[in-house]
């Protein structure tokens, strides 16, 4: 799918989420000079092609008393690591699980998953758990909790 | 070694504190929100309640910032290009590079975190351009050690997230 601006305009409209009253789509489409008809359409069709991956409610964590979150970063061989993103990605708790590019010497680390948990401990327990079903216990990882929030939000494509 | 600066939360809640509706509410619509022109009308008649209740509720949530918004998650790299920024930054200087990083609109999620990298955050622009550049305004305008780490594959992405876990 080929983004036009109108599209484009759409994202930018929704991205920080739709007005909390009766009719949010007509809203949007107000703002944008389309009909509340397009606006829907629009969304599906972002919907259909994997532009947008889900539509409705983001939570935050953290609000939610899943207080701990760890980024666990893992150095996995470059010939398993398709097969270990999918392991881990199967398990509830991970919320993300990405390859991306080592910075060799300073960052060793090729897979990236997200766990959340109501402690520390909780999340250590549910890594440990992973780590033995699905056999990665024996490579190289590490786990960064978060401290401070300093931002978080969703994307912007675009400004208003 | 960097020492954890726990935040102080005002707005903490369990997720045994979520009431009956909250917890049916956010059980059933992190997807397959409805497309329709009264979506909150059309869940207060799957839920059994009035359109005023979901929207009291949402309100609730938001203000309690339990509920971040109610629209997209997008797929990353489709609309647009995004990644992964690490930053390692002296500690003293944290919240000062924080800030740096936050007056970026294209930033979205920045973090601290536990490690020698110890600034996480995400860019996200219409363009890989406008990406680099940023990159390269950070590591100019800091001299600090900078990872940029663009997603090559995804393999599990944020489909909502389990009440249960």
């Amino acid at each position: 799918m080929v983004l036009t601006d109108t599209d484009r305009k759409l994202i930018v409209a929704i991205q920080d989420g739709l007005p909390l009253s009766p009719r949010p789509y007509a809203e949007i489409a107000e703002q944008l000079s389309l009909s509340e008809q397009d606006v829907i359409k629009r969304i599906r069709q972002l919907q259909s092609s994997n532009i947008i991956k889900r539509f409705g409610a983001v939570v935050r964590h953290h609000e939610l008393g899943y207080t701990a979150n760890a980024m666990v970063v893992w150095d996995i061989p470059d010939d398993q690591v398709d097969a270990a993103g999918k392991k881990l990605g199967e398990f509830d708790c991970v919320t993300l699980c990405y390859r991306r590019p080592r910075q060799l010497p300073l960052w060793p680390y090729n897979l990236f998953t997200m766990i959340h948990g109501k402690s520390h401990d909780s999340v250590i327990d549910a890594l440990e758990k992973i780590a033995a079903e699905t056999g990665l216990g024996a490579f190289s990882k590490e786990v960064l909790f978060s401290g401070r929030r300093f931002r978080q939000r969703g994307a912007h494509y675009g400004q208003r | 070694m960097l020492k954890l600066t726990i935040q102080k939360e005002t707005n903490q809640v369990a997720v045994s504190e979520l009431t009956d509706l909250e917890r049916r509410f956010l059980n059933a619509y992190q997807h397959e929100f409805p497309l329709s022109p009264m979506p909150y009308a059309d869940i207060a008649d799957e839920l059994g309640v009035t359109e005023t209740k979901i929207l009291e509720m949402l309100d609730s949530l938001s203000r309690r910032k339990i509920l971040s918004r109610i629209g997209p998650v997008f797929t990353p790299n489709r609309a647009g290009a995004s990644t992964l920024v690490a930053m390692a930054v002296p500690a003293e200087q944290l919240e000062e590079v924080a800030a740096l990083v936050n007056s970026y609109d294209e930033v979205n999620h920045n973090y601290e975190r536990l490690n020698d990298f110890n600034l996480w955050f995400v860019l996200t622009a219409s363009d890989r351009n406008r990406i680099e550049e940023i990159i390269q305004e950070l590591r100019d305008k800091t001299g600090f050690q900078i990872l940029n780490l663009p997603l090559e594959q995804a393999y599990h992405i944020d489909l909502g997230f389990p009440l249960w876990c």
